[in-house]
């Protein structure tokens, strides 16, 4: 049995490899141990995030997780023609998360959870050959999550809650792909917009059918993000009335999708659990980037995105070895949102595999140490995004890019 | 468990070990692109004000880094290609000081006034770059704005003591290594191991840009002889240009040869309509009027004396009509009959205006800075003295067919002895003339545009009407790397010239 769900799932890694936008999963090290899947799993206060319907399954009267990962990714871009090549020098990111479940009665659990499933943080060189698109970009979002989670019975349970979130963006590039000023300094804007928020929420249900196996299902809604009165800074811009870039604020609005998640999780020979789950992220809520300067003699900015809906697929393998050990390991592949011809730098996901392990280490009755590792391989892909305009006359910019990610994480857990 | 390690273990190494993304086959190690039989690592360019990045009517450092050699040797450094040096000013602005004074001015910049309208103006500022104090060498780029064929092998050409009398070249003082050197044995000193020669732009275009003020040398082999507007006779051309090439190509593994562009192709020749003046109907009889004695009486006259010949009479007639008319002008080539009017009793003021006068037509090319003075008063105190209406249009301001003649003879031969000299030396050949046609004629598309040589919006030339935009360099380098690839079987990659700056936006 064991050596059939080994080979089926890396059978399906080399079959197909797919990762989204913006979204960065890392909300828990168990649930990322196991190719972060999660939505019909039950084993630690992780499920706040992954799906709330599960708390009130829980043993413990107290649970909590908490962890950081550590993001190291790099993409490379070059075009042959040109001999153009550029390596991101991204800031190591550390997303982190904070989940509580409180077991208020048989039949009733309390949840909060603190976590950053959104972000981007891509730095180019100033400059490079792409920099009319972007030279570098900051994208952070927090979401708070209360939850409540109901047991209908000892097969069925219901949970959710509101989600509140605060984003912020900054985000910089030069205005054209030649404008400097007489010093040859490349104009270019950066804006930014901090402290912006707004509602969601989520909710799910989860079905055990027999001891072994649990199905589960999660719905998180489309929260967009609308930045007001952000500031807008101009720099290195010629003085003259034909580029009249003055500093200036800017609404824009950023989505971050409505998800649905659906999976399984199938416990065997005693020590095993086996989960897949399936995601489906409503990417087509992103149609593009526009920035609206107040001035009204600065142009805005219309950066089309048009990204379709897409899909991952997410397989997990948890073994518990001792009592003090539990091994984990998981597979995904996401496909990217990202249609042909609007592969934008700023956020250059193709189709991602995600490679995943980790364990558990049991320290006393109460608290865990949780490691996970998450190795991301996008394959070389060659894209263009051909819908910037260079004074109204079309300008693609193409060329192969490959990224990587490699993400470490740490985590605690304590339960009472 | 044993099987779970082992993935783990796995999955850690594939983490570890691929964790910088790298590409199947990178741009960036070496050996992607191939310098094939050429060696770039030692890349001399010399030339004139082309080779040194001169643009917007001044050298400055902006303009000297997008010169054509500082983008090709940005590109050969995919290939082997080494360090370029420039002689960059020390500024911006790109006036030169000599001694202190100011001779010559900064550069253009397009301003915008207050009702809208956009025209070059000079860019306000004091300059700093001291040609007495210049930079030391050796340069890679020796490139010598104003400098023609004979001069780049003329001892003194960089004696700062001859600049004032016209003897030397400012820029060339600057840098030359002492006042006796000469600009071919400084390049040459520096064992190039590939090399750009693009002379004899201004063999021809000084006499053109000042409307043919200058005479047409040829067959006066004597250089020392010439005047600055001189067209240089194509024996003392093809002379000394194989001698420089020679000096180059010593010991080169090879190098490229830029022939002349047509000057009909800048738009300083093509900006400025030949029907340039409007008027009205009543104005234009008014100044038919005024001309009817001249076109009734006097023409016949001088025809019937044998003085002129029918056909110049006809050429010299003067009709205005209501619309777009074309200017009077003084043309050298007509017969001077200002003597012979006074000795018939005109005044000599009315036999000088007559003297060589006729009025334009379709053949001539009004030069650009014509425009600030066409419809203007010769006079301010009588407004009857309309430049181009009532006084002519000074010899310096049109290029007539009959001069435009000349230029084009000296430099098809120019281009001939360059053509044949890179064939019988086997370098590389930049068919610089067809190139240029191709952006004045329907201009040339890239990623993002179309490059064409319509004065200010054109991209591809900069506020003087005569040098390239950063943007119109780029794209001659890669006309180049298109030759150079092509000669020495190499595989240099081109520019994206929708990447490289036009014109300089700026109110002072």
């Amino acid at each position: 049995m064991k050596k059939v769900v080994l080979l089926a799932v890396f059978a399906l890694a080399t079959a197909v490899t797919y990762a989204g936008g913006y979204r960065v999963s890392l909300q828990g090290q168990k649930a990322l141990a196991m190719g972060h899947t999660g939505v019909a799993v039950v084993n630690s206060a992780e499920s706040v995030f992954f799906n709330p319907a599960g708390l009130v399954y829980l043993e413990n009267k107290l649970s909590i997780s908490a962890g950081v990962s550590g993001v190291f990714s790099t993409v490379a871009y070059q075009n042959e023609a040109l001999g153009t090549y550029a390596e991101t020098d991204n800031p190591v990111s550390t997303p982190l998360y904070f989940y509580a479940s409180y077991q208020a009665t048989d039949w009733l659990a309390l949840g909060l959870g603190v976590y950053t499933p959104y972000g981007s943080t891509v730095e180019y060189e100033d400059d490079w050959a792409g920099s009319h698109l972007v030279n570098n970009i900051d994208l952070q979002a927090i979401f708070i999550q209360p939850s409540v989670s109901l047991k209908v019975n000892d097969k069925f349970s219901v949970g959710g809650g509101p989600i509140y979130v605060t984003g912020s963006v900054n985000f910089n590039r030069n205005l054209t792909r030649s404008l400097t000023d007489l010093e040859g300094n490349r104009s270019e804007v950066t804006i930014d917009a901090s402290g912006v928020t707004n509602w969601g929420w989520t909710a799910g249900f989860m079905f055990n059918p027999t001891d072994n196996l649990r199905i589960g299902a999660n719905y998180r809604s489309e929260i967009i993000l609308e930045a007001e009165e952000g500031d807008a800074d101009f720099q290195n811009v010629p003085n003259s009335p034909l580029t009249p870039f003055v500093d200036t604020q800017f609404d824009a609005s950023l989505p971050m999708p409505a998800e649905l998640t659906v999976g399984l999780s199938y416990e065997f020979c005693e020590k095993w659990t086996f989960a897949f789950d399936y995601n489906r992220a409503f990417w087509d809520v992103y149609e593009s980037l526009s920035i609206d300067f107040a001035n009204p003699q600065v142009p805005d900015s219309e950066n089309l995105r048009n990204y379709k809906n897409s899909s991952s697929y997410r397989f997990g393998l948890q073994y518990d070895v001792t009592e003090m050990f539990t091994l984990r390991a998981g597979y995904y592949f996401d496909e990217t949102p990202v249609r042909d011809g609007y592969f934008a730098p700023e956020t250059p996901r193709n189709d991602s595999s995600g490679y995943t392990a980790g364990l558990t280490v049991n320290v006393g009755k109460h608290f865990q140490i949780d490691a996970s590792f998450l190795y991301l391989h996008f394959k070389e892909v060659d894209a263009s995004y051909d819908y910037h305009f260079d004074q109204g006359v079309r300008a693609p910019f193409s060329g192969t890019y490959k990224s990587s990610a490699f993400v470490p994480g740490l985590g605690v857990s304590y339960k009472l | 468990m044993k099987n779970t390690i082992n993935i783990c273990l796995g999955l850690l190494a594939i983490g570890f070990v691929s964790c910088e993304p790298e590409f199947e086959n990178p741009v960036n190690e070496e050996g992607f692109y191939d310098s094939g039989s050429a060696n770039f690592s030692n890349f001399v360019a010399v030339g004139n004000s082309l080779t040194a990045g001169f643009a917007d009517n001044a050298l400055y450092i902006t303009g000297q880094q997008n010169s054509y050699p500082n983008i090709l040797a940005g590109q050969f450094e995919f290939a082997g290609g080494g360090d370029f040096t420039q002689p960059l000013m020390n500024d911006n602005l790109g006036g030169l000081l000599l001694n202190g004074t100011q001779i010559a001015d900064n550069r253009l910049v397009l301003s915008v006034g207050a009702d809208g309208e956009r025209a070059p103006v000079l860019l306000e500022g004091n300059p700093t770059t001291e040609i007495t104090n210049g930079p030391t060498g050796p340069f890679n780029n020796m490139g010598i704005p104003g400098a023609k064929s004979f001069h780049l092998v003329a001892p003194g050409y960089g004696n700062a003591g001859g600049i004032l009398s016209g003897t030397a070249n400012p820029y060339y003082a600057r840098i030359a290594t002492s006042s006796n050197a000469t600009v071919i044995a400084d390049a040459a000193s520096q064992s190039p191991s590939f090399f750009a020669l693009w002379i004899g732009n201004n063999d021809i275009l000084s006499y053109a840009t000042s409307g043919g003020v200058g005479v047409d040398q040829t067959g006066n082999v004597d250089p020392t002889t010439y005047g600055p507007n001189d067209i240089t006779d194509p024996n003392v051309f093809a002379s000394v240009y194989s001698q420089e090439v020679d000096a180059l190509a010593a010991g080169a593994s090879g190098g490229v040869l830029i022939n002349i562009p047509d000057v009909t192709s800048i738009p300083y020749f093509t900006t400025v309509p030949a029907q340039a003046i409007p008027l009205d109907a009543a104005t234009a009889g008014a100044v038919n009027t005024q001309f009817a004695q001249y076109n009734n009486q006097v023409l016949p006259t001088l025809v019937g004396a044998g003085i002129i010949t029918q056909e110049e009479a006809d050429a010299r007639m003067v009709n205005f009509s209501a619309g777009q008319n074309f200017p009077i002008l003084t043309d050298d080539d007509l017969t001077d009959v200002t003597q012979i009017l006074i000795a018939q009793g005109l005044p000599p003021e009315t036999a000088a205006l007559l003297g060589q006068l006729r009025q334009a037509n379709n053949n001539d090319l009004i030069v650009l800075t014509a425009s600030s003075v066409l419809g203007t008063q010769a006079d301010p105190n009588n407004p009857l003295s309309i430049i181009g209406v009532a006084v002519p249009l000074q010899d310096q301001f049109v290029l007539t067919g009959v001069e435009q003649s000349r230029v084009s003879t000296a430099s098809a031969a120019y281009n001939a002895t360059i053509q044949g000299i890179a064939s019988a030396n086997d370098l590389a050949f930049v068919d610089a003339r067809a190139a240029l046609r191709q952006v004045a004629q329907g201009g040339v598309a890239y990623n993002g545009g179309v490059l064409t040589s319509a004065f200010a919006t054109g991209g591809a030339f900069s506020l003087d009407g005569v040098h390239p935009t950063p943007r119109g360099y780029a794209y001659t380098a890669n006309v180049m790397i298109d030759a150079i690839n092509a000669q020495y079987n190499a595989t240099i990659p081109k520019v994206e010239i929708g990447n490289y700056a036009t014109i300089t936006l700026a109110n002072n």
